[in-house]
């Protein structure tokens, strides 16, 4: 690597400041804009110094929503994403590391079988089978619930497979005296499989809640009644609802709001996930 | 406090290859046993099949007087020392040694007696609250021996507990074990690869090679008297000398061989049966050339190529000799310090 060299490290902060300032900036503008007044954009240029509305127009989406564009107030939505981004984080998290647990420390007939299956399954996301679990979902009656905003997003490949490989790097030998130890299999699981995978944990949840928070197209589709409207498509049911002109200061102050509890998720989890860094050792 | 009987117990894997045949073995009650052998001879797949680590493919084991052919490791009454400890890295040392207990719902006070109890005996009770990855290798090392201690076992059962420690804690731990075993009187089994290890601890040990018994014995009895090449071979360090009874003739050794059982085509010598002067007794005298002088401290070795064979041979002589690389010498060999064997068999003679 390069050392002490004044130069090479200059560059190497500029082209960092640059890439930070490129991420940073749209959500500057984001802030920034959702503390205006209505008026400031009919003009068409985006200040970039804060205005005076702030506490306003967060209260404005808050409580009262535009209820006229048909957008309830966003307190409900903002509950509703949590609800949902939870259940398919922990329904995530359970099914994929008890899988993983099955595959990796049970010997039963067709394994490898079942791993490449759910293997292959990675290949397809939602997208691509989102008519026949749609059809499933309408066929239960999930249609409008939580049950049917998350349950179908719960099934994850990737972390029964990060789990997988994660098992197969904790020595045979921790099993073996467990067994010698008097615990049975799902003693080992709870007792020494999981707090060694906290670190794991702690980082696909992270990945996870993003991935559930972020659902876009699944719950425009399934969710018709404003009650069960999550976030992310009320920021997009804002900007298009109504006849009128986006009101821009409510729709950013939305954007705000609904990117904080990733945000707090992150600061939140990455303690989390320093500490079992530092304090797990295989 | 348990013996532990094997009765032709085999051992075949999934694929067919045959880890252990047709081993017996009646273990006495507190009797350490040292099972000993290269890598593949399948003593740790034997020991693993004691704890049952592996499922027994045929034959009947029975510990103490119960047959645990099919029980699972924790009601067979064993504890086991694992070669790289197996310690839960995310619990301390209390709750490594207590684990096995609380699982077998000892009560509290109970489990605190036996933990103190036992830390106190390996001299780690200032470490109860740390975790294992504070421990150096030797505290490690101990902690793994305590959690075998706490449960108070029918029987020990170690896998080659001191390879991953530097020579000098590995010789301290090792005497350790066997005080510790010797106060406790546990029946024992004891994976080593290590014939030092093996020639020190055992009451009895074990050669296994290829899956089967070469020599059971006392470690005296075993290195006195080899039952075969191979146990020859093994146990001792520089290894024996094997020596062509046909070239001894061509050097005129005959007469002294004639006292040999019939069929000895091999002669195994001891390095420190080799000797520089023809002492008293009757012996046989060779001559060689030296091809390398190795001192190690209170002993050497000489590497000689013998006359007329160029076959090597390792001596081992006290302190110093005054020998020149290069130079010929004369060797004798007391006859009483001969091994027969055949070749054919593989195994001694008489």
């Amino acid at each position: 690597m390069v050392e002490n060299d004044r130069w090479g490290s200059l560059f190497a902060h500029l082209v960092l400041i640059l890439g930070v300032a490129l991420v940073i900036f749209p959500v500057y503008v984001a802030v920034i804009a959702s503390t205006h007044p209505p008026g400031t954009f009919v003009r068409g240029v985006m200040p970039l110094l804060p205005g005076p509305n702030a506490l306003e127009n967060y209260r404005t989406v808050i409580f009262e929503g535009r209820s006229r564009a048909g957008t309830p107030p966003i307190g409900g939505m903002l509950w509703n994403s949590f609800v949902m981004a939870m259940a398919i984080t922990v329904g995530k998290l359970s099914i994929s590391i008890l899988s993983a647990f099955a595959i990796v420390y049970f010997r039963f007939p067709f394994r490898m079988f079942f791993f490449w299956v759910i293997f292959l399954t990675l290949m397809l996301p939602v997208e691509v089978r989102i008519v026949p679990t749609f059809q499933v979902v309408a066929d239960l009656g999930m249609l409008n619930s939580f049950a049917g905003l998350s349950i179908p997003l719960i099934a994850s490949a990737t972390a029964t497979f990060l789990f997988r490989q994660f098992f197969m790097t904790v020595p045979e030998e921790l099993m073996e005296a467990a067994r010698v130890d008097g615990a049975g299999p799902m003693k080992f699981f709870k007792d020494i499989l999981m707090p060694l995978s906290i670190t794991n944990i702690a980082a696909l949840f992270v990945i996870m809640f993003i991935y559930g928070w972020n659902q876009y197209l699944w719950p425009l589709l399934i969710t018709t009644d404003p009650e069960y409207y999550t976030i992310v498509m009320g920021i997009q049911r804002m900007v298009t609802g109504g006849d009128s002109e986006p009101l821009w200061h409510l729709v950013m102050a939305t954007v705000v709001l609904a990117a904080l509890p990733p945000i707090l998720v992150i600061l939140f989890m990455q303690r989390l996930f320093v500490k079992g860094l530092t304090e797990t050792e295989k | 406090m348990a013996t532990i009987v094997m009765d032709d117990l085999h051992k075949v894997y999934a694929g067919g290859v045959k880890a252990v045949t047709g081993i017996s073995l009646d273990i006495a009650d507190g009797e350490m046993i040292v099972l000993v052998g290269p890598s593949g001879c399948g003593k740790s797949t034997l020991l693993r099949m004691v704890a049952g680590l592996e499922t027994i493919s045929d034959g009947t084991l029975k510990i103490g007087d119960r047959m645990v052919n099919n029980l699972e490791p924790a009601e067979r009454d064993i504890a086991m020392v694992f070669q790289n400890y197996a310690l839960y890295p995310h619990m301390t040392v209390f709750d490594n040694l207590a684990y096995g207990l609380r699982n077998r719902k000892f009560p509290k006070d109970e489990i605190n007696r036996r933990v103190h109890e036992a830390a106190e005996m390996l001299e780690i009770a200032a470490y109860l609250d740390r975790k294992p990855r504070n421990l150096s290798g030797g505290q490690r090392q101990r902690v793994a021996m305590g959690r075998a201690l706490v449960r108070e076992p029918a029987a020990f059962l170690f896998d080659e507990p001191l390879s991953n420690l530097d020579a000098k804690l590995r010789v301290q731990m090792r005497v350790e074990i066997r005080q510790l075993q010797k106060r406790l009187k546990t029946t024992s089994l004891y994976v080593t690869h290590d014939q030092l290890e093996a020639l020190t601890m055992a009451d009895r040990l074990v050669v296994l090679n290829g899956g089967k018994i070469e020599q059971v014995g006392t470690p005296m009895d075993v290195f006195n008297k080899p039952a075969s090449v191979f146990v020859a071979g093994f146990i001792g360090s520089p290894a024996m000398n094997m020596l062509d009874v046909a070239y001894l003739r061509d050097t005129g050794a005959a007469q002294g061989l004639s006292g040999l059982p019939q069929g000895t085509d091999l002669i195994g010598v001891r390095p420190d049966d080799l000797l520089l002067n023809a002492p008293e007794a009757p012996h046989l005298s060779l001559t060689g050339d030296v091809v390398l002088l190795e001192p190690a401290g209170s002993e050497s070795h000489i590497y000689v190529s013998l006359a007329g064979s160029s076959q090597p041979v390792t001596m081992r002589v006290q302190g110093l000799p005054n020998v020149l690389e290069g130079a010929r010498i004369n060797l004798s060999v007391p006859l009483s310090a001969l091994h027969p064997f055949a070749s054919a068999t593989g195994l001694r003679v008489g």
